[in-house]
């Protein structure tokens, strides 16, 4: 459909804008408000550029998990922004180095395609005809690289084994809900008679009751 | 003039009539769900042994419409120390994610081609990372609040929501193995073979998801009334202990967005069962009587009676503690719908394709 070329202007201009909202943002919470707006607008090109299962991803995993995370942060903080626009000009020359080489490294990936156009067709993995981009993923990821992909698994599930093992204290005393002792008590168990004699205790061989005497 | 009839006839004429179907399918989405509102309090009433909704129209076929006028026409207040924006961003935010999930969501199919707005090939994909969004809504608003109690119920909503969106996540892989397709069309015409036909039966209601993956059935169910705030699930507004969580500060028309998305929400997560476990809009047994009657009411039947289900665990089950719910979530639901992802996958590599 003709509606392409819209689309594609459209979301671009959101996903720069956004972008440089995100970093001229006073407010830190607009801030990450701002960047799911950018998450969205690149979701949105990718589905322009047929590749739907990376769009799918990307608004799953960036926006529906890692930004809800990041916005649980930044909420929780009190994040003093006079103390963080001190470190600006220090820390400029390296943000400086990072995008320069950010870059330098999409006008590489850019440049080639300008310079020799059929360089699509030589990948390593050329891509199936016909085929949806899930299975195509699915196929170059199960078969050619699935030693890294299940060693990128490995890593992630060290890293979580990781942040569990830092934060989980078991605190003495505190009582906890066990809910299969719980559903395994019968009366027997859970109660039992007991005849108190009148003026006597429960306990054996306790004193009896002090009865008050009246005050005058 | 024949330049400006192409640049009618390529851009503005598909943005037109992508817009009209748009409007019919919001517009019949957003009246069915008025009557599934006052169905809800019906049964609610009737569980309880009450009349229910009985005064505006007949049998009170009108209360919907008289709470919507209701909240319209109410003044809107936006606490003074509120992020304006953030504020009222939050429920538009709410009810537009809700109602986008239905762009992929087909209620028909037949010679005339699939009812649907957009065909899309990860359309389960799509309805799930909508679905996640909802939780924006909240954390949006009850951070714009600007108060403890918004933020506290704001923080316990998304805790909930996000940890059984992973269950509901899994159940979504059970069905996508079995189906080898992402598109929800192809996932409902999936189900027109399976444990019945293989018994030799026609077409009929054994062969939809619901029996070969019944536990699935089941934590999906669970994990929508969870995913939706619904009773018994409904800890973020509890109405009776917290007034109403992330949504104390609003009224008038944003709080009625916040509540039209929560039961597009729902009305949502009923046409997902359907589609994924009760066989979409084939009938139930593909037999004269039964077919006769126009898949889309099949469709409507199914989701209504999804929705009862809805209704009954809200009516007749005590609110859970929120350990009780973080526990279920995270140990009960989570490797049992990891177990049954294995189970499934081994299940099809060594017996279907063997």
């Amino acid at each position: 459909m003709a509606l392409t070329a819209g689309f594609f202007y459209l979301f671009a201009t959101l996903a720069v804008f956004s972008a440089v909202m995100v970093i001229v943002a006073k407010n830190p919470v607009h801030a990450v408000l701002f960047l799911i707006l950018t998450f969205f607008n690149a979701a949105g090109l990718f589905i322009l550029l047929g590749a739907e299962f990376l769009a799918m991803l990307l608004i799953i995993v960036y926006v529906g998990a890692v930004s809800v995370l990041f916005l649980f942060v930044v909420m929780m903080l009190d994040v003093d922004f006079a103390e963080l626009r001190a470190g600006f000009i220090k820390n400029a020359p390296l943000g400086l180095m990072v995008g320069g080489i950010l870059v330098i490294e999409l006008i590489m990936v850019l440049g080639f395609q300008v310079l020799k156009p059929g360089i699509a067709a030589q990948a390593s993995v050329p891509i199936v005809p016909g085929a949806s981009n899930t299975a195509a993923l699915g196929r170059v990821l199960y078969t050619k690289y699935v030693y890294f992909f299940q060693g990128a698994g490995l890593i992630l599930l060290v890293a979580m084994i990781g942040a569990i093992v830092l934060t989980l204290r078991h605190k003495e005393g505190v009582k906890r809900q066990s809910i299969a002792a719980q559903n395994a008590r019968t009366p027997a168990t859970a109660m039992s008679v007991v005849k108190v004699p009148s003026g006597g205790s429960m306990i054996p061989d306790a004193k009896p009751a002090r009865v008050p005497e009246p005050v005058e | 003039m024949q330049a400006a009839a192409q640049i009618f006839s390529d851009y503005i004429l598909p943005l037109l009539i992508l817009a009209g179907l748009s409007a019919v399918l919001l517009g019949l989405l957003l009246v069915i769900i008025a009557f599934l509102l006052l169905f809800d309090r019906k049964v609610w009433a009737a569980v309880q042994l009450r009349r229910g909704p009985n005064v505006v129209g007949p049998f009170g076929l009108l209360q919907s419409f008289a709470d919507l006028l209701k909240f319209v026409l109410k003044e809107p207040l936006i606490p003074a120390g509120a992020d304006k924006a953030v504020f009222l961003l939050a429920p538009l935010a709410t009810a537009l994610f809700a109602l986008s999930a239905w762009a992929v969501i087909p209620v028909n199919e037949g010679w005339y081609g699939k009812w649907v707005m957009s065909d899309l090939n990860v359309g389960m994909l799509y309805v799930l990372a909508v679905s996640s969004l909802g939780v924006y809504g909240i954390i949006m608003g009850g951070w714009a609040s600007n108060s403890k109690y918004p933020f506290m119920g704001a923080l316990r909503s998304a805790a909930q929501m996000v940890s059984y969106e992973v269950s509901i996540g899994f159940v979504i892989i059970c069905v996508l193995l079995c189906v080898g397709s992402l598109n929800l069309t192809d996932v409902v015409n999936a189900q027109k073979s399976g444990l019945g036909t293989k018994a030799g039966l026609p077409s009929t209601l054994l062969d939809w998801y619901w029996l070969p993956l019944f536990p699935m059935f089941v934590v999906f169910f669970i994990s929508a009334l969870a995913e939706t705030n619904r009773p018994p699930f409904d800890l973020p507004e509890a109405e009776s202990e917290l007034v109403a969580g992330f949504m104390v500060e609003y009224s008038s028309t944003p709080y009625l967005l916040f509540m039209l998305g929560e039961y597009v929400a729902i009305v949502t997560m009923c046409a997902m069962t359907t589609i994924l476990f009760l066989g979409g809009w084939l009938p139930p047994a593909n037999v004269a009587p039964f077919t006769w009657i126009p898949g889309v009411i099949w469709f409507l039947i199914k989701v209504t009676f999804v929705f009862f289900m809805f209704a009954m665990v809200k009516a007749i089950v005590p609110r859970y503690r929120y350990d009780q719910l973080m526990r279920l979530g995270w140990k009960v639901f989570l490797p049992l719908s990891l177990a049954m992802v294995v189970l499934t996958a081994a299940f099809l590599q060594f017996v279907r394709y063997a």
